[in-house]
């Protein structure tokens, strides 16, 4: 079937989910609002077709039909307010901001558990390209501890992550526990302001046993980034697995880049690009198979 | 006591030197180095992983002792000397301030890449709410004009800040480069905040550069004793108080003592001097984050590549403090691995 969508936040993000929305088959965005009526987004989803407004969720629960799924692009706060009133309306919610209202998920390694949730959120850009790297450690051999270091463009991180620096290091430490299964996380981002804007990477590392079979977690970890890559084509390893022996124990190291698909924020914004493209993922599978 | 001072002298080769230690300090020999620093008179000292607050870590190296043990120990130790801890926001979290707080220590000092003060803005409200002493701390100062630079010292101070400093991370900063710099932030804040200036040795100019900063208008300054501090290290306190002694400026540090104390008691805690060597040369030279040169010698050792290319790459690449990851990834490629291209395993 395909799921009539709504986005809501006509911001960088809303702006630059719409451009996947639009392509997928099996979602079909109809909807944008927004707060303010000279942005930028609300034009270009006008141009693309889509119904607009400034007047933000109140507007959309006025829709007849409501849509089925909507795209939460604004900020804590607001989503923390819609919520609800999604949920009132039988409305299903994936959530791009750091609310946390419904499950966190990371498509790949745990959708399936929340499949029938009413809200999904997305956790952290930092969340989405780590966690499930340590997810394909942690499915071949325990993880007694996980850290993450996510660089990041100055340019592409937005005043919401700047304000809130902690939320992002300790909501994402804690993803890396419960999603990808480490026994304890610890979150590390660096902003770097070089011009040209450096493209996102990610440092994932891993302590295992000594005697972990290395070929074995580099074979999971190849193969998980091969599915990432599926949704989000600029995710790649830049390195083979790196191992170390640290004290007693074994760390993994593993190195990734994304690159942003430049649907409408630029290729070095791949924090960013990682986050609409989890979503349309997201939306898709609970949109279920493609119609034939 | 301190309103009789020119200028207020913080010690920070309890934290700084965490780098060169490889963050491998004992209660016993930050109890034997608080205590000698106290009497001496040198008024703060700060006690921290190098990387601050949450710093220890596979990225930039697991602390020995937990810091928090590390700081409790300097609470009881310090008798007049009040203790400051370094945090990073992205690296640390508001509960690491509050457990130092509860600790006893009594200056919080929030770090940022100078380009990103914004950052550290809920940090600094947290800090005054625990009644701390707030003091801002604009990394590798030296990557950016003084007017830029001086914006962002008006984003901490306006936070709560109550000392910004121009930190010249890379030993980069030459002169009259530090004069204008702390000229620009004193000018910007006014009565606002205080101005402070953290030298490195990486082109033997931290005591100069000190003094510069001093005629600026800076009214703290940092240095470590023994210069035991990443890179070639730290403004040596005990020169810099010799220097300051002669040039009139009152910092009340006894200079003998803390010359007796940089040979007795912080020297032997060092595993060597900071030397002012080639790969240090080349931090100050390039603008390299001076915490990386033990990174440089351990990936330099682990991969059979250069120390002082790495250090050279991560120059050109602008690598900020924190990266410490990029640079496994640099000795990588020079070791003829290519980005996005998997090698055999080694």
């Amino acid at each position: 079937m395909t799921l009539r969508a709504a986005i809501v936040g006509s911001g960088n993000i809303g702006t630059d989910l719409m451009y996947k929305l639009l392509r997928s088959p099996r979602i079909e965005p109809r909807w944008m609002a927004g707060a303010d009526p000279d942005s930028p987004g609300l034009r270009r989803a006008a141009d693309a077709g889509l119904a607009v407004s400034s007047d933000g969720a109140d507007w959309l629960l006025r829709q007849d039909p409501l849509p089925d799924l909507v795209f939460e692009a604004t900020s804590a706060a607001v989503h923390r307010a819609n919520a609800p009133r999604y949920a009132d309306a039988g409305i299903r919610a994936i959530d791009l901001t750091p609310a946390a209202v419904g499950p966190a998920v990371v498509p790949e390694v745990n959708l399936g558990e929340h499949r029938d949730a009413p809200n999904l959120n997305l956790i952290t850009c930092g969340g989405q390209a780590t966690i499930p790297m340590v997810h394909a450690v942690s499915r071949v051999t325990p993880v007694a501890y996980a850290e993450i270091v996510a660089t990041v463009a100055s340019r592409s991180a937005g005043p919401g992550t700047r304000a809130n620096i902690d939320e992002f290091t300790r909501t994402t430490s804690r993803g890396l526990e419960t999603i990808g299964g480490a026994a304890h996380g610890k979150a590390i981002i660096v902003l770097n302001p070089a011009e040209p804007p450096l493209i996102m990477r990610d440092t994932i590392f891993c302590a295992v046993a000594p005697d972990a079979d290395r070929a074995v977690v580099t074979k999971s970890v190849e193969d998980r980034v091969a599915e990432i890559a599926s949704y989000v084509p600029g995710y790649r390893l830049l390195d083979e697995p790196q191992f170390d022996q640290v004290g007693d124990q074994l760390r993994v190291g593993i190195f990734v880049e994304i690159e942003g698909a430049g649907d409408y924020l630029p290729g070095y914004a791949g924090n960013l690009d990682i986050m609409t493209a989890a979503a349309t993922r997201v939306g898709e599978e609970l949109a279920g198979p493609e119609d034939h | 006591m301190r309103n009789l001072l020119d200028l207020r002298i913080t010690d920070s080769s309890l934290r700084d030197g965490s780098h060169a230690k490889r963050h491998q300090f004992t209660v016993d020999e930050v109890t034997a180095i608080v205590a000698a620093l106290d009497a001496a008179g040198v008024p703060v000292i700060e006690v921290t992983h190098g990387d601050g607050l949450g710093g220890s870590s596979f990225t930039y190296g697991l602390s020995r002792t937990p810091e928090q043990d590390l700081i409790s120990a300097a609470v009881r130790t310090a008798t007049r000397a009040r203790i400051a801890f370094l945090m990073l926001p992205g690296v640390g979290v508001f509960d690491d301030i509050r457990v130092a707080a509860g600790n006893g220590a009594t200056v919080c000092r929030i770090a940022t890449h100078c380009t990103e003060a914004d950052i550290s803005v809920q940090h600094f409200g947290i800090a005054r709410e625990l009644g701390l002493e707030t003091v801002g701390f604009l990394m590798m100062a030296h990557s950016i004009p003084p007017e830029r630079l001086a914006a962002q010292a008006r984003i901490m101070a306006d936070a709560g800040c109550e000392c910004v400093y121009v930190v010249d991370s890379a030993g980069a900063l030459v002169l009259d480069q530090v004069s204008d710099r702390v000229a620009a932030l004193v000018t910007e804040l006014g009565g606002d905040a205080q101005v402070g200036f953290h030298g490195h040795e990486n082109l033997g100019l931290g005591v100069a550069n000190s003094v510069l900063a001093y005629r600026a208008g800076a009214k703290q300054i940092d240095g470590s004793t023994r210069r035991f501090g990443a890179g070639a290290g730290n403004t040596p306190v005990e020169a810099f108080v010799g220097v300051c002694d002669k040039l009139g400026i009152r910092t009340g540090v006894d200079f003998f003592k803390i010359v007796d104390a940089a040979e007795d008691v912080v020297r032997p805690a060092m595993a060597d001097e900071c030397k002012l060597d080639r790969m240090a040369l080349i931090m100050g030279y390039a603008g390299v984050y001076s915490s990386f040169l033990m990174h440089a010698y351990a990936l330099a050792s682990r991969y059979g590549v250069s120390g002082a290319e790495i250090l050279v790459k991560a120059g050109e690449r602008r690598l900020v403090g924190g990266q410490e990851d990029q640079l496994i990834t640099i000795a990588r490629e020079l070791s003829g691995s290519r980005p996005g291209i998997a090698p055999s395993l080694p």
